[in-house]
């Protein structure tokens, strides 16, 4: 393979598709959405299909990843928001096992096209504004004005509210999308080094063992990455959701 | 657009003609891999390529929305239930439980008061018993202590009798012993009153 460290990111068509002029070929990325959909459910439904009283390791794995995200949307949102748990437990457990997928050698990370993780930020933000203005009409804008803030200062708080609001899907995805993309990156760089100087000779594989630890630490901080990011992407989530049900509450 | 692809193809031939190439030149491979990039995205950074973003829009609202109606009509009902089974059945059995600790505690009740019912029964019957016992024994006794002292009367008056009837047989003993007593000695008779008197006399000695 290549040691350029951005060779991991290209997209590949495996099988060309073009409709109405547009290019929707099934590329690497698209497969790797289907074996992270593949993966997801099928360990979901697979481990739960006992549907033992007394749980098996992995049924508890996937309660675990239920209660978990119930828990985490009922503490940021309210027993309103609960009706929001499908759209957060899917965009979790698809992040997770993105992110995780994306770990092994040789693997595309979906998570890392900032393409993809702008539309799932979008889709958070387009279902808050959706249902925030379903749900409460213009009071939803109520979202804006904040609570016991002087006259003279209102205009500014408003606008610093609405610039972070329209900032949330560009902060939601990108925080997403740069986090995966620059642990690649460094992941790549640093067993390109082992690689590298392991070919100088035997000082060169002397000078390798560092650069090795480095890969191999920044493996497991990887690991931690991609859960602490599906996790932070469904906090978020929740918060946002928060703001639909109950607008001017913040 | 068909050019495109049949172009990306063409790419995809090269790269891996590139990648063979490269398992015998590193230091190649890595100007041919940028400049494929370049042919194939412009140049630009593999992420921001904007030639795949409609494919990978179009895979990702396939995949994530069949993944998010799998999650919503399967999984999540699934899962929600088997939670919920294991919530009932929890509070189920505590609820029997203490059903059935009350069932217990009732249980144990009703045993202690048949067994001080029981308890004072028989203290009652033993109590019954002891008196009748008692009064049985006093009767006896009484009865055969009656019978006794008539058994001691009657043995008193025959003794009485008796003595009497001794006493009686005595003088005339001695009146008759007397009489030949004297007979012998002085050999003349004695009358018979003289004899009685005599007798009378050392019987009130």
């Amino acid at each position: 393979m290549s040691n350029d460290p951005t060779h991991q990111f290209l997209v590949n068509k495996i099988v060309p598709i073009e409709i109405g002029g547009i290019d929707f070929s099934f590329t690497n990325a698209s497969l790797f959405m289907v074996a992270t959909v593949g993966a997801a459910a099928g360990f979901l439904y697979l481990t739960t299909s006992q549907r033992g009283l007394v749980p098996t390791r992995l049924q508890s794995v996937s309660e675990m990843s239920y209660e978990f995200i119930a828990s985490m949307l009922r503490e940021g949102a309210g027993n309103g928001g609960m009706k929001f748990f499908p759209m957060v437990f899917s965009l979790f457990m698809f992040i997770l096992t993105a992110n995780l997928l994306g770990m092994f050698p040789y693997f595309f990370t979906i998570t890392s096209q900032i393409i993809v993780t702008f539309a799932l930020a979008l889709f958070v933000i387009g279902t808050v504004v959706f249902y925030g203005f379903y749900k409460h009409g213009f009071g939803f804008l109520k979202l804006f004005v904040p609570h016991g803030v002087p006259g003279v200062l209102l205009p500014l708080v408003v606008a610093i509210e609405i610039i972070s609001f329209l900032s949330r899907p560009i902060s939601l995805s990108v925080r997403l999308f740069a986090n995966m993309l620059a642990g690649h990156i460094t992941l790549k760089v640093f067993a390109g080094f082992v690689t590298s100087l392991s070919a100088l000779g035997a000082l060169g594989i002397g000078g390798a063992i560092l650069p090795l630890i480095m890969t191999v630490a920044i493996t497991g901080l990887e690991f931690l990455v991609c859960f602490l990011q599906a996790y932070v992407f469904a906090v978020l989530t929740c918060m946002y959701l928060n703001d639909a049900v109950h607008p001017g509450s913040h | 657009m068909f050019v495109t692809a049949a172009y990306a193809q063409q790419s995809t031939t090269t790269e891996g003609a590139e990648a063979h190439d490269a398992a015998a030149a590193g230091e190649v491979h890595t100007e041919t891999g940028v400049a494929h990039e370049g042919e194939a995205g412009s140049g630009v950074f593999p992420p921001f390529d904007s030639t795949h973003f409609a494919s990978q829009l179009l895979w990702l609202a396939i995949t994530f929305g069949l993944f998010y109606l799998l999650m919503s009509k399967v999984i999540i009902p699934r899962i929600g239930g088997i939670l919920e089974t294991r919530h009932d059945r929890i509070a189920q059995d505590l609820d029997e439980a203490s059903r059935l600790k009350g069932e217990a505690d009732a249980a144990i009740a009703s045993y202690e008061q048949e067994l001080a019912t029981a308890k004072a029964k028989g203290h009652q019957i033993a109590d019954g018993a002891r008196e009748a016992a008692k009064s049985k024994a006093v009767a006896d006794r009484n009865a055969v202590e009656a019978d006794l002292s008539k058994k001691i009367a009657a043995a008193e008056d025959r003794i009485a009798d008796i003595k009497t009837k001794a006493l009686a047989d005595v003088g005339a003993i001695a009146e008759e012993t007397a009489t030949a007593v004297v007979k012998q000695l002085i050999g003349g008779t004695v009358t018979k009153a003289e004899i009685v008197a005599a007798v009378k006399a050392s019987a009130g000695n």
